[in-house]
């Protein structure tokens, strides 16, 4: 496909990078000239300097064939307007990153108004995924598939967990829950394993369950999920807003601290209900009075990553709260790995998942599609759900007698709205969704899932 | 200062007064009373001195917040000394600060008399009290803004200054458009209301004088029993609209603009309600025994009407009721309408914004860098309005204080020196004890009357005009 990225940030370095990857030809957009050089010495893409809601531009980068335009500039209209123009100049999909709370009431409006194939908001969709994390605490990292019926879950096993030196395909013999583990990290190492992979403390393992398995699952292994009732969360960023509300329609208390006295002001306008406190979260002395020795969920929000590294590390030393920290930068990957950080919140990772998660629904027209993707440890594994179209190879074989690729599983069946955790005999069906983990990145099609 | 614009306003005001007493002319002439010389005397005499005002163009258009304040003070000011003139000329009140207190107390809506026998009184001179209460309730200067292009009547300030309420909302863009708006649906609601009185067989007269009294909530009664001597139906149907003219005229706007939710959605109106049922509901169990369950529910709900929108009728003596009655009375006399409204008292409105910040305060003490914005109405109440409100309410208490000192020279019992107070200063009308609903202001000192037109003017204007109107500051250059 010819795509159109329109801005070089964070995200649309990160989109070029993994759509290049894929095999799609790539001409990006932006008006700073040092940001396109940099891409275009790295990645065979090319590279235009300019304005990219400018329809000279847009002509110049050829809209007129082009299959998709993302804008992911840092500015909603200038975003808006560039997909707007891109629109009526070719009739190609569009793709536009709007983040503003208040665009977001009206994004079904705007998506139909403008035609737009997609709308993503990095902001809200981290949030979502915290709030989601916040309702089962037990939990790193959850993503759901097929409308939230199915949810991949990542925990970490304690030091003292009857987990410790298991098999994995004792887990469900003994527990007599339905789930299935489908990626463990160790170190720096990511397995998937086999039915006789030995489980070790410290493992971040994720697993595919229902709902109401997970749950179980948790107690019976004897991890406790307190219900959450109280959050702290430190900075009043867009993030927090659409966290806040999501929080407060649940029930849970929130209390916010900000810096920034006009931000407070607005804050405590959207929710009567939380309370705000206008204070530098950097001091102990007020992080105390604020209860963070008693909070049940801390989450540090901070524009600066460093200063949400510190709040959370502080946190942890002091509380027993669900901790989770903002990172935007990839820089840091490596050293804080082993921080006591809790779940890492990226919203431009999350962005640029979502696209490409689009991006390979869109460029696939043949037996299968790509409903669903989510990176599950950094870009190094993926759990994606295909649906199985009529003439795919892989449907009506027990999956036992499929030639996999290695490092693949098939890990959930989901037929007619029944969730089903499959063994060899399974097969895929016509009309099914099959989620699949696997360390290969770049699947498009189900019949790819073959060696 | 601008005070040729000021001059220029008073002379409009004049002449609409003079225009005003055609009406109780009229109904001398029905009656063949001797009383209609006295208010052709008065007319002439306002257009003497009002007409040569209106022909001088003001010198400049300037126009600001002072000359808006000045123009609203004064101008109800030179509005009630000629509105009493008929009254001192016709020798029907002969002691001019009573015939003062009387119009200052119908234009006020306040609905408090110094007269023993009201019966006494001609048709003409009760029509022209009654009617006073229906001009003073949506205010003149708005009715005046209604009609004519004003100059300087753009301003919002002169809403500002004679609406009650701590904040003036526009219904439309135009000050013009919002003035006749209001005045419809205000013109709309008595003509409705007269029907409705007349359909129960009411004479045209006492069905004419009830309306003006109880849509500009005033509450002067025609009779020397009140409202005692109506029919149950008469009765239900003032209770009604008084306690429709207390709503803030926003709903209507919003009802007549199909937009229900927003209307019903009236944070106001939706505690103003919730006050109301309050009262009438503790108070019919309180009184509930004497004459039974319907019976108490009617009449307490007549005088939790008559008492909360500050109109002042009585179908009974509630002096005769329980303190714990007589008490809630009192406390609504001091909560009083919805801002916006024809009503007076504190409003319900700033009572409602009062406790919230009670609230604030509560949660600051205990998180004391938390930050609390307060809501009103699904909006953001700012700091200016706070500390407004504030101010008006700490003003009221002193106002309230120094008046109740001067008059407790008169040396009449504690509850009627409270409640005298307490009536003119929210512009209810009755009291309790001497000054109850079967009682007047009469017996006072002069002094005490004097103070009485001065909180009654300051109540009905919210009292900041008044007030700046006697600052030595207005007046420095």
């Amino acid at each position: 496909m010819k795509i159109l990225i329109v801005g070089c940030g964070k995200v649309g370095a990160a989109l070029t990078e993994q759509l290049d990857r894929e095999g799609h030809d790539i001409i990006i957009i932006d008006n700073k000239a040092n940001a396109i050089n940099q891409i275009t010495d790295n990645l065979d893409v090319l590279g235009i300097v300019g304005n990219g809601a400018s329809y000279h531009v847009l002509s110049e980068a050829g809209i007129n064939n082009a299959d998709l335009l993302i804008a992911v500039t840092n500015s909603d209209e200038l975003n808006l307007l560039c997909c707007l123009f891109a629109k009526r100049a070719s009739n190609c999909h569009t793709i536009a990153r709007v983040r503003n709370p208040q665009y977001n009431q009206e994004i079904n409006f705007i998506r139909e108004e403008m035609g737009l194939s997609m709308t993503i908001n990095p902001e809200l969709e981290a949030a979502m995924e915290m709030a989601r994390i916040i309702r089962v605490p037990s939990a790193i990292k959850i993503d759901t598939f097929a409308n939230g019926r199915v949810e991949l879950l990542k925990f970490q096993i304690p030091d003292t967990s009857v987990l410790v030196d298991m098999q994995i395909m004792d887990i469900i013999r003994q527990f007599k829950c339905k789930v299935l583990v489908c990626a463990v990290e160790r170190g720096d190492h990511v397995f998937i394993p086999s039915g006789n992979f030995i489980l070790k403390a410290n493992d971040k393992i994720s697993f595919i369950a229902e709902p109401k398995a997970a749950t179980e699952f948790f107690n019976r292994i004897g991890i406790q999920s307190n219900q959450i009732k109280d959050v702290l969360l430190i900075g009043g960023g867009t993030i927090t807003i659409y966290l806040t509300n999501k929080l407060l329609s649940l029930g849970i208390n929130v209390k916010i601290i900000e810096q920034n006295l006009d931000r407070c002001n607005e804050l405590s306008e959207l929710f009567p209900e939380a309370l705000i406190i206008n204070a530098n979260a950097s001091d102990r002395y007020i992080l105390s009075e604020e209860g963070i020795e008693e909070t049940d969920a801390f989450a540090s929000l901070t524009n600066l990553d460093e200063e949400n590294i510190l709040l959370s590390l502080y946190a942890h030393k002091v509380s027993k709260a669900k901790i989770f920290t903002k990172i935007t930068r990839h820089t840091y990957d490596n050293i804080i790995e082993d921080m006591p950080l809790g779940t890492i919140v990226n919203p431009k990772l999350i962005t640029a998942d979502r696209i490409i998660q689009h991006v390979r629904a869109m460029g696939n027209t043949k037996g299968s599609n790509v409903e669903t993707l989510y990176k599950i440890v950094g870009d190094k594994v993926e759990a994606l759900e295909f649906r199985a179209r009529k003439n795919s190879s892989v449907i009506g074989i027990p999956l036992e007698k499929l030639n996999l690729k290695q490092n693949l599983l098939v890990c959930c069946i989901n037929r007619n709205g029944k969730v089903i955790i499959p063994n060899g005999q399974d097969t895929i069906q016509i009309g099914d969704t099959v989620i699949i983990v696997t360390t290969c990145t770049g699947l498009n099609d189900l019949s790819d899932i073959l060696r | 200062m601008n005070k040729s614009i000021i001059l220029h306003i008073i002379g409009w005001i004049l002449t609409f007064e003079a225009a005003f007493m055609i009406l109780p002319s009229i109904v001398a002439l029905i009656y063949q009373e001797q009383s209609g010389y006295a208010f052709l005397i008065t007319a002439g005499l306002c257009l003497l001195i009002g007409l040569p005002l209106i022909i001088k163009k003001p010198k400049s258009k300037l126009f600001f917040a002072k000359e808006g304040f000045l123009s609203v003070a004064l101008g109800w000011i030179v509005l009630s000394i000629f509105g009493s003139l008929p009254f001192y000329i016709s020798r029907e009140i002969p002691s001019y600060i009573d015939a003062l207190f009387e119009i200052v107390s119908g234009f006020t809506t306040t609905g408090s008399s110094i007269l023993g026998d009201v019966e006494a009184l001609s048709y003409s001179m009760l029509f022209w009290r009654s009617f006073s209460h229906w001009i003073g309730g949506m205010g003149v200067l708005v009715f005046i803004l209604a009609i004519l292009p004003l100059a300087g009547g753009e301003n919002i300030y002169f809403m500002r200054a004679e609406s009650p309420g701590y904040s003036v909302e526009k219904l439309v863009p135009r000050i013009r458009s919002s003035s006749k708006m209001l005045y419809s649906i205000y013109i709309g609601m008595t003509l409705l209301m007269i029907i409705l009185l007349l359909l129960g067989k009411t004479p045209l007269f006492d069905a004419l004088t009830l309306s003006f009294g109880t849509a500009g909530t005033g509450g002067f009664a025609i009779k020397n029993t009140g409202l005692a001597d109506y029919t149950y139906y008469q009765q239900s149907v003032i209770t009604i609209f008084m306690f429709l003219f207390g709503v803030n005229f926003n709903f209507y706007y919003l009802l007549l603009f199909g937009k229900f939710k927003s209307a019903f959605k009236m944070e106001e109106v939706r505690w103003y309600f919730i006050v109301f049922s309050l009262a009438v509901i503790l108070i019919s169990i309180n009184t509930g025994n004497v004459k039974g369950l319907f019976s108490a529910i009617h009449h307490s709900a007549f005088q939790v009407s008559s008492i909360m929108t500050t109109t002042g009728y009585a179908t009974l003596d509630f002096n005769r009721w329980p303190t714990f009655s007589k008490t809630i009375l009192v406390l609504l006399m001091f909560i009083g309408a919805c801002g916006g409204s024809t009503g007076g008292g504190i409003k319900v409105s700033r009572i409602i914004i009062l406790f919230k910040s009670i609230g604030k305060e509560l949660s600051y003490l205990l998180h004391r860098r938390s930050i609390k914005v307060l809501k009103f109405e699904g909006k953001k109440i700012v700091h200016e309005t706070m500390r407004s409100i504030n101010i008006f309410f700490v003003t009221y208490l002193f106002i309230f204080a120094g008046s109740l000192l001067i008059v407790s020279l008169d040396n009449f019992d504690f509850t009627s020196t409270f409640t005298a107070i307490a009536a003119t200063l929210n512009n209810i009308g009755p009291g309790l004890e001497i000054v109850g609903p079967m009682g007047n202001f009469g017996d006072f000192s002069n002094l005490s009357k004097f103070v009485m037109i001065f909180n009654m003017l300051a109540g009905r204007l919210e009292i900041f005009p008044i007030l700046l109107l006697l600052s030595p500051r207005t007046w420095k250059k």
